[in-house]
């Protein structure tokens, strides 16, 4: 009985036809596939389609990481086939989740295996040795493959160390539609070979066999030599056989159709603008853990930063993040980012480590500044807590080119954490490092480095949350006036809590509107056409604050002093609510 | 690739109907049969001293290459010579090829660029020719460079049953003396199913268009001859120079559009995963979808 050939392991290539950087155009039951290998190590084994236009991969190129198709250079990742780039929409790129459909794959006696729906493992020979048989050359063979794997039953060798026997002994060890193993015995030696039959079509298969015994041994040309001369006219015997009756009807391939959410064509992201393109000039690692990207502009001059100042990229996968430019005053031809790599990643660090290249296209906002730096001070204090390093880095090299009194102190694990060690080398002596303090040691340093205030002192902080709630008790203890404590946080790690439901009412536009659990402010603003920029729409930036003129509200938000929250008079509205009813804001 | 069941012959009566162009006038020789193929059968056609021309379905006293006489040419096929090519049809034209205004232009060069042949179909060939994304990685460095790879949004309009689209943007290098590198403002139309025009500002007098039309001819379901049409203002490149120019941008098109699978444009909407940058391409397979268009396509219904 013929097994339905869609549920079994077929070898679609030699292990030598997928060397690094390369892409096979190999084909099972009439579909094609592309089969590459990445760098480390994983076989990919693809249909061999880009979803966008149809166009072959298999004549895509194969990075080590991803395949990217020649025809619009959308790139697909190793393992998951995941689409991780569109060139032609850097800005809005998918939020979409694309994937191009993948099939198993493994490699055993130095073939290849794969199949529609395999089930189990591959298949195994016993007297195979899996690591180091001899692979012989794949012979395709216009026939069915019921009718390759027939004659195949009756194919006679001689063993490997008999090469010249006259009447080798050739008995079948096994056989079905298939595969067939036969043995060669001749004066005392022999040798097993097993042929696989690769269903390529309805009429056209590639025979792939495999000898037992050292794939190493000396006379390893003549016995390839002995196989190919035999293979081969069995093989003319085949097709003149298979040339007697018409050729079936080529086997039909069911192309998956995708899903109708990919099918509709995304809107321009609205919202958040985005209206700079820039190129990934360089990408380097920085420090253990954090990369670092130069980004260039591609059309026009970069607007001019502020110390202090990030912007946010748009990421391939649709995320937007949030990095503080790192550039000293004056360079302007590209900005300069710290990405680290966090190990809960929701993606966007994870996107720019592994997905982001040299060469790439990103959209990203303009620089916007929420971390202001005073340059009318004698004596400023920058308290730097791992990758927190980045916009003291700019102001850093702001107020050593003012020739400000300033010390920047980083707080990191080891000196392979400290990011951007060119530029803390150039800063000299006005950096201090402390390295691999306890959470217990770190508050007491910081007591040491912050001390007493004194007028025309300005401390800022930036580094994990609770490095920062530390530095800012620290310096409130020690008499340090709010106005004199400025902070960035990365994120806000406090829970937002969005039950409640209230109104606001917008003075200078007239209008009342509800904002409903589940909601925020900014959301409710946007739906109604009312444009509020935003960044991190977490209440970290402060990019998305406006003015309270009544009502008292629950900030939520870490982008505030805890003055300002009291004054209750401005708001985070991608979190803040309202304890009252209705607040009236100045928009 | 035949699919099972597939005859030969078109059976598409919008197709059949359609004015194909299956020659440049210039490479008739004048009273010689020349022979192609249109919608899987063989025509044969020449043209006379007197500029008439004549297109029939191939009979075997009429060999390629032969000579002929006008009262040997028995049911001739409908003809237009016009725009500098041929056209012929397998069934009840209308009577009015499309309009093209700028081939009176008197200060206007109207160049036969070639028609060099493509293994797909005809479908494809105009949807990879409406395709501004590629210009970036297909063209590189004539038509497009990277990293200037984005296409902002354009406009598509269907205008009196022509796929209009406007305002593409583009980034385009340096590619001559008269011009800079910087972004390219295209206009695309696609008057008939397989014919289709792109409109761009003149390096040479930026006050005008310049022109390029292809015409494919669609020989059978997945080979065409794709005939091109330069109308240009250019007074500086001979006509040798433009071909070549043409030839080179085909020749990048070629391996791309003989490797794209299915080669029948797919017409189901959830077959390919586009983009806001194909706007373009979605609105011709819809178009084509609603003129019932079957001929080369792989029509939606399922």
């Amino acid at each position: 009985m013929v097994r339905d050939p869609t549920v079994l392991w077929h070898p679609i290539a030699s292990v030598g036809d997928v060397p690094p950087r390369h892409v096979f155009h190999g084909q099972l039951l009439g579909r094609e596939l592309a089969v590459w290998r990445a760098d480390d190590g994983y076989i990919n084994v693809w249909e061999n389609r880009c979803l966008h236009r149809g166009l072959r991969l298999s004549i895509g190129v194969n990075n080590g990481h991803e395949l990217m198709c020649q025809y619009h250079g959308w790139r697909y990742a190793n393992r998951t086939a995941q689409c991780t780039y569109i060139p032609a929409h850097p800005a809005d790129a998918p939020a979409r989740t694309i994937f191009n459909r993948t099939f198993p794959a493994a490699e055993r006696y130095g073939l290849v295996w794969s199949g529609e729906a395999p089930s189990g493992p591959p298949p195994e020979v016993g007297v195979l040795d899996a690591g180091s048989a001899m692979v012989l050359r794949s012979l395709p063979v216009d026939a069915p493959p019921g009718l390759v794997a027939e004659h195949l039953g009756r194919y006679r060798f001689c063993p490997n160390d008999r090469l010249d026997a006259e009447e080798p002994e050739v008995t079948a060890d096994g056989h079905d539609d298939w595969s067939v193993l036969l043995t060669a015995s001749a004066g005392g030696s022999s040798t097993t070979a097993a042929f696989f039959v690769q269903p390529v079509d309805s009429n056209r298969s590639v025979i792939r066999g495999v000898l037992s015994g050292s794939g190493e041994a000396a006379d390893r040309l003549t016995v390839l030599r002995h196989h190919s001369t035999l293979l081969s006219n069995l093989r003319d015997r085949i097709e003149a056989y298979a040339a007697t009756t018409p050729p079936p009807e080529p086997m039909e391939v069911k192309l998956h159709q995708v899903s109708e959410q990919l099918a509709r064509v995304p809107v321009a992201s609205v919202g958040r603008h985005a209206p700079l393109r820039v190129r990934v000039s360089r990408k380097w690692k920085t420090a253990e853990g954090v990369a670092g990207f130069e980004l260039e502009s591609i059309g026009e001059q970069l607007p001019s930063h502020q110390p202090g100042a990030h912007i946010d990229v748009h990421l391939p996968n649709g995320l937007v993040r949030q990095y503080s430019i790192t550039n000293g005053p004056g360079e302007g031809t590209a900005y300069r980012i710290g990405v680290k790599r966090e190990p809960n990643s929701r993606g966007g660090s994870e996107c720019l480590h592994e997905s982001v290249r040299e060469g790439d296209v990103l959209a990203i906002s303009e620089p916007r500044n929420n971390f202001p730096l005073r340059r009318d001070s004698v004596r400023t204090i920058l308290l730097a807590g791992g990758i927190g390093i980045t916009p003291l880095l700019a102001m850093a090299q702001t107020l050593r080119k003012d020739d400000l009194d300033f010390r920047l102190h980083c707080f990191a694990q080891s000196p392979a954490h400290l990011a951007f060690p060119e530029l803390l080398k150039e800063l000299g002596s006005s950096v201090t490092t402390h390295l691999g303090l306890t959470p217990e040691a770190t508050v007491t340093r910081l007591r040491e480095l912050v001390g007493r205030y004194e007028t025309a002192s300005h401390l800022y902080v930036c580094g994990p949350g609770p490095m920062l709630g530390a530095a800012r008790r620290v310096a409130t203890e020690c008499g340090w006036p709010d106005d004199a404590i400025h902070f960035e946080y990365f994120r806000n790690d406090n829970e937002v809590d969005n039950s409640s439901s209230f109104e606001i009412s917008l003075s200078r536009s007239a209008l009342t509107l509800p904002v409903p659990a589940g909601k925020s402010v900014l959301e409710v603003l946007r739906a109604n056409a009312i444009p509020v920029p935003s960044s991190c729409e977490q209440g970290a930036c402060g990019t998305c604050g406006v003015t309270v003129l009544e009502g008292e509200p629950v900030h939520q938000d870490v982008y505030l002093n805890d003055s300002e929250k009291l004054a209750g008079d401005r708001i985070m509205t991608c979190v803040s609510r309202s304890r009252t009813d209705r607040l009236v804001l100045d928009i | 690739m035949a699919t099972i069941g597939d005859v030969a012959g078109c059976s598409d009566p919008v197709i059949l109907n359609e004015w194909h162009a299956i020659s440049a006038l210039e490479e008739i020789v004048l009273g010689v049969v020349g022979e192609t193929v249109l919608l899987d059968e063989r025509v044969g056609y020449t043209m006379f001293e007197d500029s008439a021309c004549f297109a029939w379905r191939s009979t075997p006293d009429l060999t390629l290459g032969g000579p002929v006489d006008a009262v040997a040419i028995r049911d001739p096929l409908p003809v237009r010579s016009q725009y500098g090519y041929l056209w012929t049809s397998l069934g009840s034209p209308a009577t009015e090829l499309f309009s093209i205004p700028e081939f009176d232009d008197a200060e206007r060069r109207n160049v036969h660029a070639g028609s060099p042949m493509l293994a797909t179909s005809a479908a494809r060939a105009v949807e990879n020719f409406l395709d501004i994304a590629h210009l970036a990685f297909v063209h590189q460095g004539i038509l497009g460079e990277q990293p200037h790879t984005e296409v902002s949004d354009y406009d598509v309009n269907l205008v009196d049953d022509e796929i209009i689209a406007t305002k593409c943007d583009f980034y385009i290098p340096k590619v001559g003396p008269n011009f800079d590198a910087g972004i390219i403002r295209y206009r695309y139309r696609v008057p008939r199913p397989f014919c289709v025009m792109l409109y761009w500002d003149s390096y040479d007098d930026p006050s005008r268009e310049d022109v390029i039309g292809m015409w494919v001819q669609p020989m059978r379901q997945e080979q065409v001859r794709a005939h091109r049409y330069l109308g240009t203002i250019d007074r500086t490149s001979t006509d040798n120079e433009i071909r070549h120019h043409q030839l080179l941008i085909l020749g990048q098109d070629k391996p791309i559009v003989e490797n794209q699978r299915p080669k029948r444009l797919p017409l189901h909407p959830q077959a390919e995963t586009p983009i806001r940058a194909d706007k373009s391409a979605i609105a011709y397979r819809r178009w084509l979808s609603e003129k019932g268009v079957t001929y080369g396509v792989i029509p939606a219904l399922t």
